[in-house]
């Protein structure tokens, strides 16, 4: 078999353009395997790693998917508010341990503003409940003071003391902009690989404050100037969701119902892991989808080879017949081919790897700041091997083919030469 | 070095009443009454394109089985071995030359020469020292200058390819070497010169030589002639 192996090496390197070509095919249709494979786990789990720690987000009534998505995910819009009263009152509830108010809205330059409160930077929790830290300076104090996240203040040049205008809504055009109430920076966070880093932080009272004058959803009242606001004692009137900490998890079914049946307002109350999950289920078809291309991918690639195999055979009679004369056997012929079909197969995907790994660095960067999602280095998981096994199976399988004809070709033609 | 020596001429081949039809042939191709090659013996044997030589090849190296008769070769009879058996026994008892594309291009003239090692742990065995060595030394007996060993296998002439080929079959000194038409691509001096010294090394390791060829020009060369279309009854049939 030693024989064989080395003898099926140095044919190929023999025929370098096209097992070169072949294992370039392998190679691709492995790094789009594998690429999808990868995208698909770390997408996921960095949506998962998102938000860490919460029991229970509770926002006007809609689907828990919708929710979760705007609340936490900043994707899409509240379908509605909900009271100021109402957070008070079940941020008071006996079980709840904390709870973190959202107002959100407004932007900045393509970034989300986030209305929230002191507790946000205390009990918001991401990734493996990791907390919030800061960079540089600290929470905002004041009414026009800010927090930005970390993609924020990178890809806009902040530093702490710069200052900046928020815009009404998510389009931020000139007509819309709170111009005439700059907000300074106070705050830098650290990068979490979740949507904070795309967020800019500021207070409840800020938010209603810049929006006095705008009622209307459009500038057309009087807007009265920093100084005078800051005198002012703002309440917020609404908020869009708030996020709930239980002291005990026994108690997040309770108060989910009770939440959902509030009498004075139609709130949804969702479990974060819950709407993650139907989440995924709603993704999934998306996902198979992309698997089956890249399967089919890596069928195409498989097909490649076979047919430079198989269109190989013919010039190969030759040598065949060559080894049958040497006492080699049309099971050596059949295994020639198979150990071919394998090595090419085996090149093929650690190529692959190789450009996987190479391709990864070079987007990972370019997803995370354009997506917020993390794609990780890892190491192979074990359904990685698996599927890469699957992969040398199947290369090893098709190698049959060929080797099936050549085993034939060398019966009949024993040492006849044909040219 | 085996029993078949100590006699004094035992018969190598031996064909008896051998009738070949392809299985989709309503007429033999071949049918010989009877042929014997001694030890030690180089046999030509001759005759035109269709006379069946590539047939009796086929039957003697054990690709194809006789329909009828008996084709023994030293102590076997090849009629009644199974495939992977005559493989074997051709791997270890006959040496082979083709007509011209010997080598695997693939492989160095070293390699190239081993090969037949490779599949036969008999013939590996029968070289006393290292393999590369044993390559070298036919090599020197064979004329093939030191200067073109090392050169890929395309890159030598058909004359010093042949060579190379002769002594990939003398190596591990098989009983039997069978050349097919070696010299039909080379020029006259070179063929009767390639002949002499293949028959040189056939004494040597005490092979029987049979050699194929339709030249009627290399007859005298030999000690004995067989002319295959008197030999094989059905050959004017074809």
């Amino acid at each position: 078999m030693k024989v064989i192996a080395s003898l099926a090496w140095k044919s190929l390197l023999n025929r370098k353009t096209t097992a070169l070509l072949t294992i370039m095919t392998v190679a691709i249709s492995v790094i789009l395997l594998m690429g999808v494979e990868r995208i698909r786990t770390q997408a996921k789990s960095s949506f998962a790693n998102t938000v860490s720690g919460t029991d229970l987000i509770v926002g006007g009534r809609s689907g828990q998917v919708n929710l979760l998505l705007y609340s936490v995910f900043r994707i899409g819009n509240a379908t509605n508010n909900i009271d100021w009263k109402s957070y008070q009152e079940f941020s008071q509830h006996k079980s709840v341990k904390w709870a973190i108010p959202i107002s959100l809205g407004d932007s900045h330059k393509g970034f989300r503003v986030m209305g929230t409160n002191q507790s946000y930077f205390e009990h918001f929790r991401y990734g493996s409940k990791q907390p919030l830290t800061f960079t540089q300076g600290k929470e905002f104090k004041g009414l026009f003071e800010t927090v930005l996240g970390s993609d924020v203040a990178k890809k806009l040049g902040y530093h702490i003391g710069s200052e900046i205008i928020i815009a009404h809504g998510i389009s931020d055009v000139g007509f819309s902009r709170h111009d005439n109430l700059p907000f300074k920076v106070v705050g830098i966070l650290a990068p979490t690989g979740t949507p904070v880093d795309k967020t800019v932080h500021v207070s409840l009272q800020a938010i209603e404050a810049i929006h006095v004058g705008w009622e209307s959803g459009a500038h057309l009242g009087h807007s009265p100037d920093q100084a005078q606001l800051e005198h002012h004692q703002f309440e917020p009137k609404q908020i869009t969701a708030m996020m709930i900490g239980l002291k005990s998890k026994i108690q997040t079914f309770a108060l989910q119902r009770q939440i959902n049946e509030y009498r004075k307002e139609p709130l949804s109350a969702i479990m974060p892991g819950v709407a993650l999950h139907e989440l995924w289920g709603m993704m999934s078809v998306a996902e198979q989808a992309l698997m089956a291309v890249s399967i089919f991918v890596v069928v195409a690639g498989l097909l490649g080879m076979l047919s430079s195999l198989l269109t190989s055979l013919q010039e190969r009679r030759r040598e065949m017949s060559i080894l049958r004369a040497m006492g080699a056997r049309p099971k050596h012929v059949f295994s020639l081919l198979v150990s071919e079909a394998s090595v090419l197969t085996l090149l093929g995907i650690t190529v692959g790897l190789v450009g996987l790994y190479g391709l990864l660095g070079i987007a990972a960067p370019l997803i995370e700041s354009q997506y917020g999602i993390q794609i990780e280095l890892n190491g192979i998981t074990s359904y990685e091997w698996q599927l890469l096994a699957y992969v040398q199976s199947a290369g090893i399988l098709i190698g049959f083919i060929p080797a099936i004809r050549a085993y034939r070709q060398s019966l009949s033609d024993g040492m006849t030469i044909r040219l | 070095m085996s029993s078949f020596q100590i006699d004094s001429n035992p018969a190598v081949i031996e064909l008896n009443k051998v009738i070949f039809q392809w299985p989709n042939s309503d007429s033999a191709t071949l049918d010989i009454e009877h042929l014997s090659v001694k030890a030690n013996e180089h046999v030509f044997i001759k005759g035109p394109s269709g006379c069946g030589k590539s047939t009796l090849l086929s039957l003697l190296t054990g690709i194809n089985v006789a329909t009828q008769g008996e084709v023994q070769l030293l102590d076997s009879n090849l009629t009644q071995l199974s495939s992977s058996q005559r493989d074997r026994f051709r791997a270890d008892n006959i040496g082979y030359i083709f007509q011209q594309f010997n080598l695997l291009p693939y492989l160095s003239v070293v390699e190239n020469i081993v090969l037949p090692c490779q599949f036969s742990s008999q013939r590996k065995s029968n070289v006393t020292g290292s393999l590369t060595q044993r390559a070298h030394e036919l090599l020197d007996k064979l004329h093939l200058p030191k200067s073109v060993r090392e050169k890929p296998v395309i890159d030598l002439s058909i004359g010093q390819q042949q060579r190379v080929a002769a002594a990939r079959a003398l190596i591990g000194e098989p009983k039997i070497v069978i050349a097919d038409e070696p010299t039909s691509a080379l020029d006259y001096d070179n063929r009767s010169a390639f002949i002499e010294l293949l028959m040189e090394e056939a004494n040597r390791v005490g092979s029987t030589l049979v050699f194929v060829s339709h030249d009627p020009t290399l007859e005298s060369l030999f000690e004995r002639v067989i002319h295959l279309p008197t030999l094989n009854r059905a050959g004017d049939q074809q």
